[in-house]
Order: C-alpha cells, then sequence, then structure tokens
C-alpha cells in the first residue's frame, strides 16, 4: 500500500476546491444570458399556439360553417358548438365556447378546420381575475380575431410552404 | 469625539439620576454598533443573491429601486408584515425564544471587536475568550429551535448543528491557540497590533495552515455551504428553522448572516492584520483605518459566497470525518511546528 504523493500534496493544497473557484470565479464576469422579460422578450415561432382567435373573410363574413370537426378532434373537451341554419340556407355556429381551463393547446382545432376560421395566435400574455372569465365565447373569439388579423394572416402566410 | 460626547452627556443632563445617564450612554453605543452591523447584514444578503447569480450567468434581484439595491429593505417590510405562526405542539416559549438565543450571541460578540486601534467598545483583556464562548453559544438557539419545533426535520437540522458545530469548534480552538502562541495575548487589540508591519508580519504568513483552517471550520460554525447539512434544502427542508415564519425565521436568517460578518472580521483580525494597512508607506497609510478593516472583512465575507456558489454541499459522515480526522490533527502538527520554531530556534515570531 503506496501512499499517491501527488494526490495527497494536490488534496492537502485544495486543488479541486481551487479549480472549482476558479470556475466560478470566470463565470462573474461573464455575460449574462438573463433575458428582462417584461422589456425584453425572446423571438417567437409563428407556429407559436396561444389564445385562441376565430378569423372573417375580407368581406367580414364569418369563416366557421359549424361543421364540428374541431369539438370532434379537441382531445380536452374544451370546445362546445351550437349550429343552427340561416334563411338562405348557410350553417352558423349560434354558440362557440372554449374553456380555456381545458384547453392544452394542442393545435388540433386549427389543423382539423377545413376553412381556418379557429386559429391560436401569437398571444401568451393574458390572465382572467375571475375563474368565470375562464370560458370565451364566440362574440370574444372573434374580437380577438378582428383585432389581430394582420398578424394572425402573416403568420399563416410565413408558414405555407411548409404545410405543401 | 467619543470623550467629549461623553462629557456633554453626563454634564448638560446631569440632574437626571447618574444610572440613567449610564444607561443611556450604554444603549447609544450598542445603537451605534448594531445599527450599521444590521445594514452591513441586509446587504449582505443583497450581494449574496447578486454575486451567486453573477456567478450562474444571470443578474440577480434587480427590480426593487435602482439596479434592486431596495431589495433587502423590501424583504424586511415582507417578512415583518408576515405572520408567525406557532405550530400546536410546539413549546410556545422556547419556539420563540430561540431565535432571540441564537441573535444575542452573534450580535454580542461585536462589542470587543476593535475596528480601529481606538474604536473599541469593550477593551476587554480576554476578548478572544470571550468571542469563543459566545460563538459557541449560538448553537443553542439553533438546538432549541429544533427541538421546540416539535418536526422530525428541525431535530434532525438541529442534531446535525450541533453536532457539527462542537467538531469544529475544536479544530478552531487549536487554530486559535497557534495565533495565541504567537501574539501572546488574548486581547484582540493586542493580537493585532502584534501583526504590524507589512502584509508579510501577518499572521496568515507564518500560520498559513492555521489561517486556512480557521476558515473552514468558520464556515462550518456558521451551517454555511458546503457545510449546510444542518439547512440542507434538498434533504431536510429547511432543517431546524423548518417551522419558523414571518419575523421569527428573519432573525434566524439575521443571525446567520451577522455571524458570518463576525468570523470574517475575526479571520481579518488574527490573520490579517486587522486595520493595518499592507504596506506602511504613503498612499496605504492615507485609507483610514477602519476601511482596512471593513475591506479585508468583506473580502472573507465575500469568500463566504464564492464558496457557496461554488461547492456542492458535503455528506454528514464526510463533515465529520474532515473536522476530526484531518483539521484536527493539521492544527496540532502546526502548534508544535510554531512551539518548536518559537522555542528552539533563532527567529521566534516574535520578538
Amino acid at each position: 500500500m503506496g501512499i499517491d504523493i501527488k494526490r495527497f500534496i494536490d488534496t492537502f493544497t485544495l486543488l479541486d476546491l481551487r479549480r472549482g473557484m476558479g470556475v466560478t470565479g470566470r463565470h462573474l464576469f461573464k455575460k449574462k444570458f438573463t433575458i428582462m422579460y417584461p422589456e425584453e422578450k425572446t423571438p417567437k415561432s409563428v407556429r407559436f399556439r396561444g389564445l385562441h382567435a376565430q378569423r372573417r373573410y375580407e368581406d367580414g363574413t364569418e369563416r366557421c360553417i359549424a361543421c364540428k370537426l374541431c369539438e370532434a378532434v379537441c382531445p380536452a373537451l374544451a370546445i362546445t358548438i351550437e349550429s343552427n341554419e340561416l334563411p338562405n340556407g348557410e350553417r352558423r355556429t349560434e354558440r362557440y365556447d372554449i374553456d380555456l381551463f381545458k384547453c392544452i393547446y394542442c393545435g388540433f382545432c386549427e389543423e382539423a378546420c377545413p376553412v381556418d376560421a379557429i386559429v391560436l395566435t401569437g398571444i401568451l400574455e393574458y390572465h382572467m381575475e375571475d375563474p368565470a372569465e375562464r370560458v370565451i365565447d364566440k362574440q370574444q373569439l372573434l374580437a380577438i380575431g378582428d383585432e389581430h388579423e394582420a398578424t394572425i394572416a402573416a403568420d399563416r402566410k410565413q408558414d405555407i410552404p411548409y404545410h405543401r | 469625539m467619543v470623550d467629549w460626547l461623553h462629557n456633554w452627556l453626563f454634564t448638560t443632563f446631569d440632574f437626571f439620576p447618574e444610572w440613567l445617564l449610564i444607561l443611556t450612554w450604554t444603549l447609544w453605543k450598542i445603537i451605534i454598533i448594531v445599527a450599521p452591523l444590521m445594514v452591513a447584514v441586509a446587504y449582505f444578503t443583497y450581494a449574496e443573491r447578486k454575486l451567486i447569480g453573477y456567478m450562474q450567468d444571470r443578474v440577480g434581484p434587480n427590480r426593487v429601486g435602482p439596479k434592486g439595491w431596495l431589495q433587502p429593505i423590501a424583504d424586511a417590510v415582507k417578512l415583518m408584515f408576515k405572520e408567525i405562526i406557532i405550530p400546536s405542539k410546539s413549546n410556545k416559549y422556547l419556539f420563540l425564544g430561540a431565535p432571540l438565543l441564537s441573535i444575542g450571541p452573534a450580535l454580542a460578540a461585536w462589542a470587543v471587536m476593535p475596528f480601529t486601534d481606538t474604536l473599541v467598545l469593550a477593551n476587554i483583556d480576554a476578548s478572544l475568550l470571550f468571542v469563543l464562548a459566545l460563538t459557541s453559544t449560538g448553537v443553542y438557539g439553533i438546538i432549541i429551535a429544533g427541538w421546540a419545533s416539535n418536526s422530525k426535520y428541525a431535530f434532525l437540522g438541529a442534531l446535525r448543528s450541533a453536532a457539527q458545530i462542537i467538531s469544529y469548534e475544536i479544530a478552531m480552538g487549536f487554530a486559535l491557540v497557534g495565533v495565541l502562541m504567537v501574539a501572546g495575548s488574548l486581547n484582540l487589540r493586542e493580537i493585532v497590533l502584534a501583526q504590524a508591519g507589512g502584509f508579510w508580519n501577518w499572521y496568515w504568513v507564518p500560520l498559513f495552515p492555521l489561517f486556512v483552517v480557521y476558515f473552514i471550520s468558520g464556515v462550518a460554525e456558521t451551517n454555511r455551504a458546503p457545510f449546510d447539512v444542518a439547512e440542507g434544502e434538498s434533504e431536510i427542508v429547511a432543517g431546524f428553522h423548518v417551522e419558523y415564519s414571518g419575523m421569527t425565521f428573519a432573525v434566524f436568517f439575521l443571525a446567520e448572516y451577522a455571524n458570518m460578518l463576525l468570523i470574517a472580521a475575526l479571520t481579518t483580525l488574527l490573520f490579517l492584520g486587522g486595520w493595518q494597512p499592507p504596506f506602511n508607506f504613503a498612499p496605504f497609510t492615507m485609507i483610514p483605518a477602519f476601511f482596512w478593516f471593513a475591506g479585508k472583512t468583506a473580502f472573507m465575507a465575500f469568500l463566504f459566497l464564492w464558496f457557496r456558489a461554488t461547492f456542492p454541499r458535503y455528506r454528514y459522515d464526510q463533515i465529520m470525518r474532515l473536522g476530526w480526522k484531518i483539521l484536527i490533527p493539521v492544527t496540532l502538527i502546526w502548534i508544535a511546528v510554531i512551539g518548536i520554531v518559537r522555542f528552539y530556534t533563532p527567529f521566534g515570531f516574535m520578538g
């Protein structure tokens, strides 16, 4: 049983500890990665799946045709639709509710939609002050869509090449 | 200045009874030491969060006030307004008394601290012994807190802390014996005066192993990383103060940081020449003595934070092994070396 002289000296001169402190000491002066959130934001993908919205055609008519594919595909059962028929024979929803607490933001509704009516926007900063506000109805969805139509359309357009 | 204030108080208000004047004078002296100390402790917590953040490539607190300078004040206010929860099966008197037992010694030890040659509250002969006694008393606060909480985690933390402090007290004591042998005094002021001259006369040069052992024991004594098994967030939640909230928790927190500053200040006094400048010529001697003391203390305190940012926690048996099998033999050997050098070679460390 021989004593490893080098290891003995290294241990007593605290070599490993000094090396470790060297690492943290170097990082003390390194560039910091922190992003000052409300002032600074990281770039977001055009496919980001945030708050929902319903879109309209350019002439102002709703895109949604009440086919209920989104309701069927929704894995969290977050969408509730009731529909009726307009005098001109078009089908329209009279109720279109999304429960934001149930929604898992998977984006299946958007993929299922044949007319690109329901979309997930890039909005991620929203909150509610009452649990009852978690269900957003058709009017709210359309309002969000109207407000952000420009960004929604631009994001979709940028993503088109990857859908072919 | 101090004498002048003393005379002013005792002559202007001599219509009050004398005991009242003495009490007022003593209280003033206590406030003058404790108030800046509390501010230093508050900003030490800020420095800790900032420095550890920087070492982890983050920026640390920066929202409250410019660059986050008001963060410690916000923390203090928050803790003051929080409810003090007393567990129903705890021993209430001991539960509330433990934080006081913890912070009392941490603050009392500053009474004998010579900040400069003349600026010392109580220049008593055995001040080193006094400090050593008080720092060990702090463990009672921890043990009582652990027992009175009536909680497994708190109890385990208290036991660990007690065993650890007792073990490292021995290595610490032996390291101090080396200093005493060289300085020939138990008075902190005289120990510093014995280190007069440049930085090569400070005791960290001849007593380097003891310097290292003393500081490591000091880190262990204050239950700081990497010896923080008493708190060990990942194992026993928060150890001895797991049941404490609000102001009672804040007092433990203050005591821990006051103790860290105390150990840093003691290391400065015993091994780094206290308030003495590193060179005895012009640019260095122009800086007031107090700033040398404060600067050296700040550096030692910075090492505490650097350790915390760097080292993973020791396992309990490793702590015991390090204390008993390594640090104590090292100090014993070095004491023997000092003894031999002092008495059998022409160059003793003192005249």
